[in-house]
């Protein structure tokens, strides 16, 4: 191997780590490290400054190692290699040390102490630098198929879209009929199409889609595989079938909380929002006197999320029933009205303008609900209100399916506290889950209406075509690999490895391990367990990780 | 002579540990600086050769952080480091040394204020417990 040379760039961040521990200091030690040819401080290594003085650094001193003392790799540490990469320097020959988060920020009374810790950490990055190699990218084939659960507008959208683009596309319908929550819709705010003239079409473009094969009535067993390679068993009518997937979308939407106990609901006099859209639909609404009470079992402290779609909702229920009967009275108790942009905010001053009355209360003096009548606490008026009814209308939540946690389990997906799902962050990657080739649209990841729905569910569809139509996904150099003469094929790996990722198989000296490179994430427990030490972690081997324990200890 | 601070070495895995480690820093809640860091990607790659090694090296204790159990980013790497420091406890005294020298322990990626509170219990508990019969000093 030719001659290690570390460059070691320590760095200030501001004040950030500079006010609280000497950064010269620190630098002027690692240029004493074996192997170390060049340290210098950088105000901030990570601004444009900072990143030309690392490119300048490995042109200028022929640099082959490259070590940054900062903050936290789980943030910036894609950035430094980038920076590797661009002055032709393998990104795996990069080390991070953490002298912000670890010293600094944690032990600011202690100056010294700090100062010291922070030496300590560059010796063993540069212990663990002089020893790393060079790794190739790894590439995967990506299996030419999405896999789409659930079979409501947001499912259907999504596999409409990619089977357009020319993809395979399998549907997994729990129920025995594909549209969701939209079957039992009746119009749609704020344009009042019918609900059935917004999914029927896409259904039935679904069923005579060429490139799509739904499963209905149908669920998903379990979950193999990873971003490319995906292997989803289906279960239907007691039978199980594998796909094979490159992707997996989640649109599994959510179900109207049926509210047991709650306003005396009983499902006749007193309904949920959804029973109501079926009566209507069905002409069936005799009431004239109606009271519709918002946040029934919603912003509460058990379930603390607001709904979004339920005010809207409410609103153009109240407005139907004015329009099929003007002489009818309907109140609108709330505690907060949702009708944001502005075509809802115009929605909301029609349904004034039409007679519909709204009444504010508050959760401290919920209304109550008895045979005939509603009463209610008017909080602007600030008296109480005996309102004479025939018909309670609750708008209550979209909650999540109670199944979502045993599917989440399967996908390796998160769930947040309601247990909706969890994308990998709600700004930057509101559409993907931080598992790589799983994607999520609609009621799945939180209550959205139609028009959300359709626009996520195209978000989704296009995130999830980037590796489709790519045909291969880069994967993390972080993987096992078995020295085939110290190897005795006794089979332990094969045992442990959660992935199925290695296995032994029969070769000339007799069975011998061996990983298989695209299903290997890279966990390290064959390397920990492997009795003949034949096992090595890329990035993460023995001689590597002991080299950063001898130079830890070494005080 | 100066009270004895023990030094601590912390295999942390990636996915929790390590970020509850960076959450106690951004959260700027002060700990010991007894302790550092060896960052691996799942507390089921840390060998107990590892250990062994670093208990050899002179510290006066070793950590392992993981995600909790059922948690695991690689499904069930944490349960077999569990397993690893179950079996490596049943060895320690026969070389002469406490099991409370090591320790496993689940911290997960939020659990910042905890990972400071572990290192500073684990800091007390070794000062009590008195130096590693491998340091340098005393072996030489």
């Amino acid at each position: 191997m030719s001659e290690v040379r570390i460059g070691v760039f320590v760095c200030h961040c501001g004040s950030n780590i500079g006010g609280w521990l000497d950064v010269p200091e620190v630098a002027e030690y690692a240029r004493s490290l074996p192997n170390v040819v060049f340290a210098q401080d950088n105000l901030y290594t990570c601004s444009e400054a900072g990143l030309s003085q690392i490119k300048n650094g490995i042109k200028e001193h022929n640099l082959n190692r490259v070590i940054v003392a900062s903050c936290t790799p789980r943030t910036h540490e894609p950035l430094f290699k980038r920076v590797c990469q661009e002055s032709g320097l393998n990104p795996s020959l990069f080390e991070f040390v953490n002298i912000r988060e670890q010293c600094s920020w944690v032990h600011m009374q202690q100056r010294e102490a700090a100062t010291q810790k922070a030496k300590d950490l560059i010796r063993a990055g540069a212990a663990k630098a002089s020893l790393l190699e060079p790794q190739e990218d790894i590439y995967v084939d990506v299996e030419p198929r999405a896999l789409i659960i659930g079979g409501g507008i947001a499912g259907l959208t999504t596999a409409l879209t990619i089977a357009n683009v020319g993809f395979d596309v399998k549907l997994v319908e729990k129920e025995k009929e594909l549209g969701g929550l939209l079957r039992h819709l009746y119009k749609l705010y704020p344009s009042n199409e019918e609900a059935a003239a917004v999914i029927t079409p896409r259904i039935e473009a679904v069923r005579n889609h060429p490139r799509i094969e739904v499963f209905n009535d149908s669920t998903v067993r379990d979950v193999r595989g990873f971003v490319g390679n995906y292997d989803v068993i289906i279960a239907s009518d007691g039978k199980e079938e594998t796909i094979k997937t490159g992707v997996i979308i989640v649109a599994t939407g959510a179900e109207e909380l049926k509210p047991q106990g709650l306003y005396s609901y009983d499902g006749q006099k007193v309904i949920t929002q959804m029973e109501l859209e079926q009566l209507l639909a069905d002409g069936n609404v005799s009431a004239t006197k109606v009271a519709m009470i918002l946040c029934a079992g919603a912003r509460i402290p058990e379930r603390t999320y607001c709904s979004r779609t339920c005010c809207m909702t409410a609103i153009k229920n109240a407005v139907l029933i004015k329009k099929q009967s003007p002489e009818a009275q309907v109140y609108i108790l709330y505690r907060d009205l949702q009708t944001y942009g502005t075509e809802y905010e115009e929605y909301l001053r029609m349904s004034k303008e039409m007679g519909i009355r709204y009444i504010k209360y508050s959760l401290s003096n919920p209304p109550t609900v008895s045979d005939g009548g509603v009463k209610v606490y008017h909080e602007l008026l600030g008296r109480e209100l005996n309102l004479e009814t025939d018909l309670v209308v609750l708008a209550t939540p979209l909650v999540p399916h109670s199944d979502a946690k045993e599917l989440a389990k399967k996908l390796k997906v998160p769930l947040e506290q309601n247990k909706f799902f969890l994308e990998a962050h709600v700004k930057l990657r509101p559409l993907d889950f931080a598992t790589d080739g799983i994607y999520l649209c609609g009621c799945a990841s939180w209550p959205t209406d139609v028009e959300q729905t359709i626009a996520q569910a195209l978000g989704a569809a296009s995130r999830a075509l980037i590796p489709l139509t790519k045909g291969q996904v880069k994967v993390e150099p972080i993987v096992s690999s078995v020295d085939q003469d110290k190897c005795i094929g006794c089979g332990i790996c094969e045992y442990l490895c959660p992935y199925k990722a290695i296995a032994v198989f029969p070769t000339d000296k007799g069975d011998r391990a061996s990983t298989i490179v695209a299903s290997c994430k890279g966990c390290g427990v064959c390397s920990s367990h492997c009795p003949m030490m034949a096992i090595t972690m890329q990035n993460f081997n023995d001689d590597q990780i002991t080299a950063q324990i001898a130079a830890l200890a070494a005080v | 002579m100066s009270e004895f601070e023990p030094s601590i070495l912390c295999f942390a895995c990636n996915w929790c540990s390590y970020a509850a480690a960076d959450i106690a820093g951004t959260s700027r809640i002060h700990y010991p600086p007894n302790v550092r860091l060896l960052r691996v990607m799942c507390s089921g790659m840390v060998d107990a050769e590892y250990v062994m090694k670093a208990l050899e090296a002179g510290f006066d204790g070793v950590m392992v952080a993981g995600c909790h159990i059922g948690d695991c980013h690689y499904i069930s790497g944490n349960i077999k480091a569990q397993e690893m420091v179950t079996r490596l406890k049943k060895l320690l005294h026969i070389l002469g040394l406490e099991d409370e020298r090591l320790m496993l322990k689940w911290i997960a990626t939020s659990e910042g204020p905890i990972f400071a509170e572990t290192i500073k219990e684990y800091v007390e508990q070794l000062k009590k417990l008195g130096p590693s019969p491998f340091r340098k000093e005393l072996v030489t």
